[in-house]
This record gives C-alpha cells, structure tokens and sequence, in this order.
C-alpha cells in the first residue's frame, strides 16, 4: 500500500501532470506566474483545497446521489476556498490583493473538479486525499517553474530579492518586458510542454493529419 | 449611456476574458478544434454570462453587502464572505435553468447548444466575470453590459482560435510541440495581437 501512495504522490509531478498532460487547471497558471512569491501562495492553497476536498467528497461519496453530485461537490469546493480566501485576506492581505479573483476561481479551476470526479468519488479517504496533495504538488511544480522563469528574465529578480541588477539601477541586465505581459505565459508553457514531450515521448498526441511524402521521379 | 459603450468596448477587446486574464482557459483549449463547436460554447457562454453577471449582483446588492439586510431588520450584517459560495451556486442553477427552458420551449437550440451546457457550470470565464463585477463595484446596468460583453470577447477569442487551429492541422509540427503545445504558443501570439488594441484610449 505504501508503494501506491508514492506512486500516487510523485506521478503527478512529471509522469501525469495535471497542467501538461490533463489539461486541467491552467487559467491560473497563466495568470499568477509572474512573481514567484504569488505564485507559491497560490500553488499552497491549490495544494491544500484539492487535498481536503478530495478527502471530504471522498468520504460522503457512498451518501452523495449521483444526479445532484456536481452540486455537492462544488458545496464542498466552494466552502473550502472560502476558508482559504478568508485566512490569505487575514494573514496575507498584500498576497491576496494581488490574487485578486483567482483564489476565487479555484472553485472552478478544473483540477479540483476533476479530482474529485475521476478519484475521490471511487476511492477510500486516505488515497484521494493523497491524490489531491500530489495533483496539486504537480500543479504547484509547474507554476513554480514558470514563475521562475518570468520572474528571473522579466524583473531580474527571484522572491523579490534581486539576482540580476537591471540596467535602471545601474546594473547591466536589461529585463526582458515581454515576459511580465500575459501572453509570455503561453509561450513559456507551450515550451515547458515542448521540452517534457522531449523528454518523455510517450506523451507525445498523435497527428490529426499526416503528411504524405511523395517521391521524386 | 458613453459609459456603458466604453465599458463594452473595453471588455470584448482590451480586457478579453479569455487572452488577457486567461479565464476558461481549459474549454478555450479543449473545444477550439472546430469552428461549428467553438461557436456553439461560444454563444452559449455568452448567453450564461449575460444573465449570472446581472443576478449575481443583484444578490450582492440585496443580499450580501454590508447593510444590504437592513430591510430585513439586520442592517448591521456583513455576509461578503459568503460571496464565492452564492456566485458559484446562482451559477449552478442558472445553467441548470437554462438547460430545461431550452429544452421544452426551444429544441432546435436545445440540440445545438445542450451538450455544451454542463461545461459551463465549471468555465472559469463565467465564475470570473461575477467576480470582477463584485471587484471593481459595478452597479446593475454596467453589470448587465459588462457581462453581455465579456461573454461576447470570449466567443469571439475561442472561435478565431478555432479557426487558427483547423488551418494549423495540416502544417508539420515538430512531435513534441504537436498538439496541446503549439496550441499554448498560438493562443500566445492571439494575445499579443489582443493586446495592441490596448493602446486604444477611450
């Protein structure tokens, strides 16, 4: 049993990544990724709703009928997030001005949902709260990749502290504006995926339309 | 009435839902193979986002916002933090809603637009368009435009998308970029082209 729960924890990190390979929940990693500090609040509190939700629902899944499951299972979602949105305004208010809607579209940030879908409503507790925590680890590695990234060539800087000295200060590096703006987070993704395709084959898709050569005479 | 066009203006071109806050991103990727399916969830989210965007702040102004319960005889009480949970289920319902209204009154429509229905309920477009109305204090008529044409821009974006993609099919991608990958790079060149209207000053 504990080798599934490892399996269950390190497999979404690169094998079965949730941004990379399902295609789930990257409204958000778009968005937050331009600093790192954003970012690894948002990657803990996606961490910790899809975890404890997959453990709720998992946990009343033999109660929940299942015409009115997407009901509940937001309930659950909701409420949790509510939580979260409370404790960051709390305790983190700066952090979650700049989160401004997106601690509230965790709700719907499809790797909640889908979670709780396709594991929780047919696993016991423990196993689908671990499957969340590694969902949402896989989520947060992602994010915290890309953030790296935008940060670094974009300000010059990691968790605010400053590692390149741009030119304004009267350092030489030059930022690169390009990837404070939004559409650099599809480009750094689009490559991120590019290079784990590379790397693991197997999760290359199949071409839609093949190219036909045809030989010269 | 100036400001309402602007507003309009600004959310189906500068504030794109889907290419400058990269709401609904998950169907924007998913359902923009074809042009006919983009366009149906397309109009669909539109229709959505025009009525949960106006309910949504009714229920904040009567309901929820401080003082809003004074008719009650609670003018004291604050339930802003039950905010996420009301949107999300005003939503849920509405959707459902819809679903049956189309169904008995409107078959034709009900065929074209009832398998993209239940995507809607967990699109983060339509969830993030009520809660930037809340964010930026919108009153009934701005929220009432602004979700019209939010819901447009989205359309809009998903079915330009789906265009790009049906061409793009038949060019050779390199393997691992084919795909999901070339499509984030697409969508990230949309949105640089979306972001030039950002110069317009209104």
């Amino acid at each position: 049993m504990a080798q599934t729960y490892r399996s269950q924890l390190i497999d979404p990190l690169v094998d079965d990544n949730p941004i990379t390979l399902q295609v789930l929940g990257i409204c958000s990693a778009l968005a937050v990724t331009s600093s790192m500090q954003v970012a690894f609040v948002m990657a803990l509190a996606v961490t910790l709703v899809t975890g404890f939700s997959s453990m709720f629902i998992s946990m009343l899944r033999n109660q929940i009928p299942s015409s009115i499951r997407i009901i509940v299972q937001m309930v659950v979602i909701a409420s949790l997030v509510i939580l979260v949105d409370q404790l960051l305004k709390a305790y983190a208010y700066e952090i979650s001005k700049t989160l401004s809607v997106f601690v509230g579209l965790i709700i719907t940030n499809c790797i909640v949902m889908g979670r709780a879908e396709a594991f929780a409503m047919k696993n016991p507790p423990i196993a689908s709260f671990v499957d969340g925590v590694g969902n949402g680890l896989g989520y947060g590695l992602l994010l915290m990749v890309v953030s790296v990234i935008r940060e670094l060539l974009g300000s010059g800087s990691l968790w605010g502290v400053t590692i390149l000295e741009t030119v304004n200060n009267g350092g030489w590096y030059i930022p690169n504006g390009l990837l404070l703006l939004p559409p650099s987070a599809f480009f750094v993704i689009g490559l991120i995926i590019w290079a784990v395709r590379t790397w693991k084959p197997e999760q290359v898709e199949e071409r839609e339309y093949q190219i036909q050569t045809v030989e010269d005479h | 009435m100036e400001g309402l066009i602007s507003l309009a203006v600004k959310a189906v071109f500068i504030e794109n839902l889907a290419l400058s806050f990269f709401l609904g991103m998950c169907t924007f990727l998913a359902v923009s193979k074809k042009i006919s399916t983009a366009m149906g969830l397309g109009i669909s989210v539109m229709v959505v986002q025009a009525l949960t965007v106006p309910a949504n702040n009714l229920i904040l102004t009567k309901l929820l916002a401080p003082g809003a319960l004074a008719w009650a005889g609670f003018p004291d009480v604050d339930l802003t933090f039950l905010g996420l949970i009301s949107y999300i289920g005003v939503i849920a319902a509405l959707v459902q809603i819809l679903e049956m209204v189309l169904d008995k009154y409107f078959p034709p429509l009900y065929n074209a637009l009832g398998v993209y229905l239940p995507l809607i309920t967990v699109n983060c477009a339509i969830m993030g368009g009520s809660l930037f109305m809340v964010e930026r204090g919108y009153n009934f008529a701005e929220s009432a435009t602004y979700g019209l044409s939010s819901g447009f821009g989205w359309a809009l974006a998903i079915t330009a998308m789906a265009g790009v993609r049906e061409k793009l099919k038949y060019s050779d991608i390199p393997d691992g970029l084919q795909g999901l990958g070339i499509t984030f790079i697409t969508a990230g060149l949309m949105a640089m082209a979306f972001m030039s209207f950002s110069g317009v000053k209104l």
